[in-house]
């Protein structure tokens, strides 16, 4: 019996080894493991054996019996995995494209906006906006341009009443600094925010002007601010928009509404500040304008100059992509191409 | 302004290079927009000097010239008028380029045979060179001209172009620059000696000045030359105004340009002999008073300008231009000279006016000090007798009505940190402020100093003002990076940058592309959504100086933006187009300004999806528009509800208004066919507008939690048959008020063969839950039939078997 309980353990499992697919390994256990099976029939019999015997071919039937099904397990698990590892269905071709997704974008003016927000919000500063056609008081009066300055040269101005004939005429906001005399006449310090926003200036098209461009300013009023702070944040600025290691260059300029006055200029990257076509041979590109808010701007808003002072600064956005993706045709960013577009 | 170095360097010693000197200057303020070297090309020129002028054998307009260039004496043949020997002139000797004067184009001399006689090299006029236009005759160069010194070295430059700020008046001029240079250099400022002879009758027995109008004109000076002969300046005077920007006309005039250029204090010149009486009346136009200026131009004077007039008649407008009928000319011999200090906003008001601007206007309108009329008037009477001849009047005329003490202003160190956030010591304000021009005095309380800033600095009249100054001259760079170390503000809300952002981000998730467009359209563009006679109402906001026709009113509408980029896009894209802006509208408002509203707009047209492998889809429609809206404002989190909507723009019928909380926020639809002719669009394009400032809160509040369902739901599905012009909304109303119906959803439209005419079908999912228990077949089955009864009720509903 025991030899007979052998011969079949080895049978079995040599014909275990033989199946390759998961389909016959049912009849193979039918055959050595089933009601009906060699094995099952050795194990109904052992009733009539003698005690000694009973225990020993009963205890070897068992062993047998299990060493039979682990086999099986084992055999059922390995086939499934061979299987799943071998491409059902034909092979997929996967160079074919997939189904498409309709793909939008934000403007890349929009984008840029955004970017430039974020770093701003991480220091504290608050998005606000304004109204883009504004009074002559906000635009010019207030940030200390009164009426025949010669700085409103440099901005000429699309007007909405014509300026001679009414005492606080309504204009196109020339830059987003109106925004700062609103917010310093309806906020008390602290106060920090950015305004980003569309602006105007009465100027032909052509491929670096535009009458309609965007502008971010900002403000910051509060005790004890200084120039320091000043090249501070707009330093920090620059590092995260343009990337650590950008030199950055502080010189004095002249914005009637700060003293002192500032310009930031980053090296030129595309020369590595050797000079070239982009940065009209100098290394440097302006970025923006900046200072300390003049006393004149912030009395006018009921701020007491002797108590705080304020850092303000202006950009250009549309530069700032043109530089960033070499684009070198500022109309590219309204003519709304969606080749030009897609791009960004 | 330009900045020749070697006119700089007869005020200031330069030991920088140019390039360093632009990098002062441009740090310190005054930025070097440009550096032009000039001379750089006039390689192997030379200076040399006519020794003999001969007939040429062949021709009788042609010479042959010998001209001395140090050891050589070549001979050259030349057909210029001008040969006078002894006059220092331009050798150019084979190889040398130089301008052709005929082509422009730049080119090598030759050996060359002319008529016979070979010519090796040339004496070349100023054309030649590239210093000016002019060929009449060949250029002759100052008696003084060392002969045999190479071109570049003797007439050779840099010019530096100085872009000065609008406060810096006082930059405007040589003098003004080299004071910058000196102070950023630790150099002094050397100026000319101011003396001349005074051999004439005393001035205030042969001119008469009045002030009428004082608040126009601070002071008025005057110089008389009489005996003077007018003609050609000198070559070294119409170099230095040609480096500049200049034309040379005759030496009186160009000593007024000169002087202005020098000193930045502008100056006139009459002729005194057309001066009635050599009396001036400095006074505000007459009404209807007319000028015919020095370029010949009626000019038509209001009461706001001011003229200088003489006894009789008007004879310039001040500080802008002079009068043709007192104008300096070949045939002047004594010359009133004018040195005045005038209102700048009035120059900037008449200048822009009359369509003048020039480079006295330039330098009034920035406030010049009055200071510099005596200086400039002295300067330039000087010049005259030189270069002129003649003999100067005694004394000089000096009416002053407008002088204004400076008062000094107080200065602290600690004034300086509290802006600059650095230390800087009491010397290093003083040593900063002095070399600038400034006189510091002891304060009452140390460590401060009261400043009196030098005349010149007409821009500097507070403490910030002298910060600045300290802060440039040390230099912004000695000035720390530190971050803000205030607290941060409180911010109330500004909600509308978020919503915006979570608006566009919706969008741009379901395929669309964002586009900014300009602000301003033309009537003729809005007209083209509208029918005849296209009544725009309200009317649009007009600019009072439009740029062009295009763009001549605020656009009320993104409308004809949208639709503009969509035709233009059209041409290249072969697949569906959406595009959406997120940009203001300007409508009147009620208040002084227009009342700007934020508004999405969004188009759609063409293949709903991509060409592709995977099949089509069919046209973007109406319900692709609806379909977005509601995703929109699910995400949003805000209920949203469409109505019958009457929209010119839109097709009848295929449009919807979007209501919220009861207002409409805006429209949806497929546009009028009207329209999409107007814009050359053949094919069904949607748009959809929202007023995202509109009443009703976008930024919905925050919703209340409801428990997630603890037990199943019951689906049956139940399709209906209805009269055709039964809605979906009518049976979503019709089953208000079954609680244990929690969800509805349409997923079939049926009309066809298979039902009766004028008849549809709506198929709807119904979904039946308890928060409490398991619903039995049973409840739900009575709860369906409640349901049929009703619809079958208020409807007319049958099941569809």
């Amino acid at each position: 019996m025991l030899e007979q309980l052998e011969a079949l353990k080895t049978r079995a499992l040599r014909e275990l080894d033989g199946i390759s697919q998961i389909q016959a390994l049912e009849p193979w256990r039918v055959r050595y493991l089933g009601k009906k099976s060699e094995l099952t029939g050795i194990l109904r019999g052992l009733s009539g054996l003698a005690l000694e015997a009973r225990k020993a071919v009963g205890g070897r039937a068992n062993r047998v019996k299990i060493e039979l099904e682990d086999s099986l397990a084992r055999k059922r698990e390995a086939l499934e995995e061979a299987q799943m590892a071998s491409p059902q269905g034909g092979i997929t071709d996967i160079s074919l494209p997939g189904r498409p997704l309709p793909g939008g974008r934000w403007h890349p003016i929009t984008q840029t906006i955004r970017e430039i927000s974020d770093i701003f919000v991480s220091m504290g500063f608050q998005v606000v906006e304004g109204p883009e056609a504004e009074k002559n008081y906000y635009n010019f009066t207030a940030l200390n341009i009164p009426d025949e300055h010669p700085a409103r040269d440099t901005q000429a101005t699309f007007w909405l009443d014509p300026p001679e004939t009414t005492a606080n005429p309504v204009l196109l906001r020339t830059h987003t600094t109106s925004v700062t005399a609103r917010i310093l006449e309806t906020r008390r310090p602290p106060i920090r925010v950015i305004e980003p926003g569309k602006v105007y200036r009465y100027e032909a098209i052509d491929t670096s002007h535009l009458p309609m461009f965007h502008q971010i300013d900002g403000v910051a009023v509060d005790r004890g601010i200084t120039m320091a702070d000043l090249k501070g944040t707009l330093y920090e600025f620059a590092r995260r928009f343009f990337g650590e290691g950008v030199r950055v260059r502080f010189r004095c300029d002249y914005f009637p509404f700060v003293e002192p006055g500032v310009e930031m200029a980053i090296g030129c990257s595309v020369c590595a500040g050797k000079g070239c076509r982009v940065c009209g041979n100098t290394g440097w590109i302006e970025i923006l304008g900046a200072g300390m808010l003049h006393p004149q701007v912030l009395r006018y808003a009921g701020i007491d100059p002797e108590v705080y002072s304020g850092l303000a600064w202006g950009m250009g956005v549309e530069r700032l992509p043109m530089l960033r993706y070499g684009i070198d045709d500022i109309r590219l960013f309204y003519s709304n191409d969606l080749r030009f577009l897609r791009q960004f | 302004m330009k900045v020749p170095l070697k006119w700089l360097r007869d005020y200031v010693e330069i030991r920088l290079t140019p390039a360093e000197i632009a990098d002062r200057l441009t740090m310190a303020g005054t930025e070097i927009g440009g550096m032009t070297a000039t001379g750089g090309d006039w390689d192997r020129m030379v200076v040399g000097q006519i020794t003999a002028v001969g007939p040429h054998p062949n021709a009788d307009r042609l010479h042959l010239v010998t001209i001395n260039i140090g050891p050589e004496q070549p001979t050259v043949v030349c057909g210029a008028p001008n040969l006078t020997v002894g006059d220092k002139v331009v050798f150019a000797p084979v190889g040398a380029r130089l301008t052709d004067p005929h082509s422009g184009q730049v080119v090598t001399l030759k050996t060359a045979k002319i008529r016979g006689v070979e010519s090796s090299g040339m004496a070349c006029s100023e054309k030649e060179l590239g210093i000016s236009d002019n060929h009449e005759g060949i250029m002759v160069l100052s008696p003084e001209a060392p002969v045999g010194t190479p071109l570049t070295e003797y007439l050779g430059d840099t010019v530096l172009d100085a872009e000065v700020t609008p406060n810096r008046a006082d930059c405007l001029s040589i003098t003004g620059i080299a004071r910058e240079v000196a102070a950023l250099t630790g150099q002094a400022v050397r100026l000319p000696d101011l003396g001349y002879p005074e051999t004439g009758p005393a001035i205030t027995e042969v001119v008469s000045v009045e002030i009428a109008d004082p608040d126009l004109c601070r002071r008025y000076c005057a110089s008389l030359v009489t005996g003077i002969r007018v003609g050609e300046s000198p070559p070294w005077l119409q170099q230095r105004l040609l480096a500049c920007g200049m034309r040379p006309i005759n030496n009186v005039v160009d000593i007024t340009n000169y002087v202005m250029l020098e000193y930045g204090q502008p100056l006139h010149s009459f002729d005194y002999h057309q001066v009635s009486g050599g009396k001036i009346v400095v006074r505000r136009a007459a009404a209807g008073e007319v000028l015919v200026s020095l370029d010949g131009v009626d000019r038509a004077l209001t009461t706001d300008m001011l003229v200088i007039a003489d006894g009789e008649r008007a004879v310039a407008i001040g500080g802008v231009m002079g009068g043709a009928n007192s104008e300096v000319t070949g045939g002047t011999t004594a010359i009133l000279l004018e040195a005045a200090s005038f209102n700048p906003a009035n120059i900037h008001y008449t200048g822009r006016t009359l369509s003048l601007p020039s480079e006295a206007c330039l330098r009034f309108e920035r406030g010049i000090s009055p200071e510099l009329t005596v200086p400039a008037l002295r300067r330039a009477t000087q010049l005259i007798l030189e270069l002129a001849g003649g003999q100067a009047a005694r004394g000089i005329i000096d009416v002053y009505p407008g002088r204004v003490e400076t008062p000094p202003i107080r200065l602290t160190t600690a004034r300086v940190k509290q802006l600059l956030g650095v230390e800087f010591s009491l010397d290093q304000i003083i040593s900063a402020l002095s070399a600038l021009g400034f006189t510091c005095a002891g304060g009452s309380a140390d460590p401060s100093m009261m400043v009196t800033p030098p005349y010149w600095r007409t821009d500097v009249k507070l403490a910030e003002d002298l910060v600045e100054e300290v802060a440039r001259v040390q230099g912004y760079d000695k000035i720390a990076i530190t971050m803000l170390s205030q607290p941060i503000p409180q911010h109330d809300p500004a909600p509308m940058p978020r919503l915006k952002a979570r608006v566009g981000q919706a969008l741009v998730g379901y395929g669309f592309q964002e586009i900014i467009s300009y602000s301003l359209t033309s009537l003729k563009q809005l007209g083209r959504l509208l029918p005849e006679p296209h009544p725009l109402e309200p009317a649009p906001i007009p600019l009072a100086n439009p740029l062009s026709a295009d763009q001549e009113v605020l656009r009320p509408s993104l409308r004809p933006n949208l639709l503009a980029a969509l035709v233009a896009n059209r041409r290249h894209e072969d697949n569906g187009i959406r595009l959406f802006e997120m940009g203001r509208v300007y409508l009147p408002g009620t208040g002084e300004l227009p009342d700007e509203r934020d508004i999405l707009g969004a188009v759609l047209s063409g293949p709903r999806q991509e060409a592709s492998w995977h099949g089509g889809g069919g046209n973007l429609d109406f319900y692709d528009t609806k379909g977005v809206v509601e995703g929109l404002f699910r995400q949003l989190g805000v209920a949203v509800d469409f109505t019958t909507a009457n929209d010119d723009s839109f097709a009848p019928g295929k449009q919807a208004a979007i209501v919220v909380a009861g207002n409409r926020l805006g429209v949806i639809g497929e546009l009028h066919p009207r329209v999409l002719q107007a814009f050359e669009i053949p094919e069904t394009t949607c748009l959809l507008e929202i007023d995202l400032a509109a009443p009703a809160p976008l930024t919905a509040a925050h919703p209340r939690y409801q428990p997630v369902p603890r037990f199943p739901a019951t689906v049956r599905d139940l399709a209906l048959v209805v009269e055709a012009a039964v809605t979906h909304r009518r049976v979503l109303d019709t089953l208000q008020g079954f609680s244990l119906l929690t969800q509805v959803s349409l997923f079939d439209v049926y009309t066809g063969g298979q039902l009766p005419p004028g008849k549809k079908s709506l198929a709807y999912r119904l979904a039946f839950q308890s928060p409490e228990r398991t619903l039995t077949d049973q409840e739900v089955d009575q709860v369906e039939q409640q349901i049929l009864a009703r619809l079958a009720a208020e409807l007319g509903a049958t099941r569809r078997a």
